[in-house]
């Protein structure tokens, strides 16, 4: 790995350590990002939904002999789309329009994979997640797709943010709020996808969720929430992969639980000052 | 200079806002709304009042176009709701607007929201927008508050950051559903001066729905009385006339809408 990767200490100081952490630093930036905007949206669980649908495309990948990340990226964006489209036009409630597509797509995967060879370790990588294995390719798809989501978060934020606020109003004043729902739609695929090598398709969205739930706490505005939820992200990431090198733990997993933790502590924390902050609040 | 007939009804035409024309709307075999007519011009303050089922929300509804009428037509500035593109003429104060109570948003930030119909929803926020803000914070109040969560603002509060959001772009036309139900007297207070402020400095029209029209109801220029169709039209003093008060008594007009039913 090109510097400054090649100097980092234990437990970083091997290179499938340094490309796992590569790839899932861009992870732990982008998810938690989305997250924000789709947390406020209360739609939390769409990471899950699309997350199985890429399930059933890794299995049309499979059974066509084609890339299964590529096809997973395509039924993904197709789902994302359908999912917002019940969601706008009211034929099912939200979460509806989620179970719909996470049962259905779950089922498709489960058929596709047994037709397409069966489970083996490469589907359970893609179910799980599988840092310490990502090659350079993965990486240089990882990356590409997280530079690609960021920057465009950093322009559709402040459209987004009044959608996911206030959608009526957003509508009234002519925001276009159609657009932009379909925009953020796409990017939860296309993060779902970036992220299933590194901490798998059945917790991707708890990299969303997770680290948003503890910056809501730490947080007193909006942007603010964002940035807490980035930097939990990432250090969830890191400290992960540590532990995951330490104890031999299956990295994905290690990382939404070091996600889960912080946001126990953070709410415990919280919860125990409260009281002196409301007396310190009242003058007493 | 005298004006031809078709300058006369364009000028009429570019200073109405806001027109209803024989509007009908039902939900299925449900009539809410019968041959309503409605209109309010630029620089004109009206209240639209009702007791609850007559209609109001839907009207509104109708008026801004998120719902088709039955029948009749309806203008924004002269153009059908669907094919009108300037909607950034339009400031929205919604009934009880949704927010995550969860989500720290600040004052500031739901304020300058309200820039992006003008600005571009896509571009960053110019030192002219956020001067805006600073105003519309000003006119309600809440400039030392714009740093503060909205979750930790009274209801009050509350509502006045929503009409500083629809103040912030500057409207041509100000539409406010039941802005303030259950505001302490201090909101009604800045909610009226902010109100006339943007009536008398920028000539936009307001369509005021609400049942508490105590603390404007020396500004208005008309109140329309909706029930399920129009029963009133005019000004508050010929209200007045038929026995019903919007100031002196407060109570007078709720009591007076319930026996309408």
């Amino acid at each position: 790995m090109p510097w400054p990767f090649d100097a980092l200490p234990y437990p970083f100081e091997l290179e499938f350590m340094q490309r796992a952490l590569v790839a899932g630093v861009v992870v732990g930036i982008f998810a938690p990002m989305i997250g924000t905007f789709v947390v406020q949206k209360r739609m939390s669980l769409i990471g899950d939904g699309i997350g199985h649908l890429a399930f059933a495309g890794v299995g049309i990948g499979l059974v066509l002999s084609v890339s299964p990340i590529w096809a997973a990226l395509t039924v993904a964006v197709a789902g994302a789309l359908g999912i917002e489209w019940l969601r706008s036009r009211r034929t099912a409630s939200g979460d509806l329009a989620l179970a719909l597509f996470f049962y259905s797509g779950i089922a498709a995967g489960v058929v596709l994979v047994s037709i397409g060879g069966g489970f083996d370790a490469n589907i359970l990588s893609f179910l799980f997640g599988q840092a310490l294995t990502v090659n350079d390719q993965e990486i240089a798809i990882v990356v590409g797709l997280g530079a690609a989501i960021v920057a465009a978060m950093l322009v559709l934020r402040r459209g987004l943010f009044a959608v996911v606020t206030d959608e009526d109003w957003s509508r009234v004043v002519g925001l276009p709020v159609g657009f932009l729902n379909t925009v953020l739609a796409v990017i939860v695929a296309t993060s779902v996808v970036a992220a299933m090598r590194i901490v798998g398709l059945l917790l991707v969205a708890a990299m969303m969720v997770l680290p948003v739930a503890s910056g809501q706490l730490l947080a007193r505005s909006f942007r603010g929430t964002m940035w807490w939820s980035v930097g939990i992200g990432v250090a969830s990431v890191v400290a992960g992969l540590a532990s995951s090198r330490f104890w031999g733990l299956a990295p994905g997993g290690a990382i939404v639980l070091i996600s889960a933790v912080v946001f126990v502590v953070v709410a415990l924390v919280k919860r125990a000052a409260a009281p002196k902050l409301q007396a310190e609040g009242a003058g007493l | 200079m005298r004006l031809t007939a078709p300058e006369v009804s364009e000028r009429v035409a570019a200073a109405t806002q806001i027109e209803a024309r024989g509007v009908s709307f039902a939900y299925g075999r449900h009539a809410v709304l019968e041959e309503v007519d409605l209109m309010v011009r630029a620089g004109e303050f009206v209240a639209l009042v009702g007791p609850n089922g007559s209609g109001k929300s839907t009207l509104l509804r109708v008026l801004l176009g998120s719902l088709e009428p039955s029948s009749g037509t309806v203008r924004l500035f002269g153009e059908p709701p669907s094919r009108f593109a300037d909607r950034e003429r339009i400031g929205y104060v919604p009934q009880r607007p949704v927010l995550d109570s969860e989500v720290p948003a600040t004052v500031e930030e739901i304020v300058s929201a309200g820039r992006l119909p003008r600005r571009g929803w896509w571009r960053p926020l110019h030192r002219e927008d956020h001067e805006q803000v600073g105003h519309a914070l000003d006119s309600v109040g809440l400039g030392d508050l714009a740093k503060r969560p909205l979750n930790e603002l009274s209801g009050g509060q509350q509502q006045r950051a929503f009409i500083a959001r629809a103040f912030a772009g500057e409207p041509d036309l100000l539409v406010l559903d039941e802005p303030i139900a259950g505001v302490d007297a201090e909101s009604q207070r800045r909610f009226r001066d902010s109100i006339t402020h943007l009536i008398e400095e920028h000539g936009a029209g307001v369509l005021l729905v609400s049942h508490e029209l105590s603390a404007v109801a020396l500004d208005l220029d008309r109140v329309i009385v909706l029930k399920r169709r129009v029963v009133f039209d005019g000004s508050p003093a010929e209200l007045a006339a038929s026995g019903v008060s919007l100031g002196v008594h407060p109570e007078d007009l709720p009591l007076w809408l319930e026996e309408l039913r």
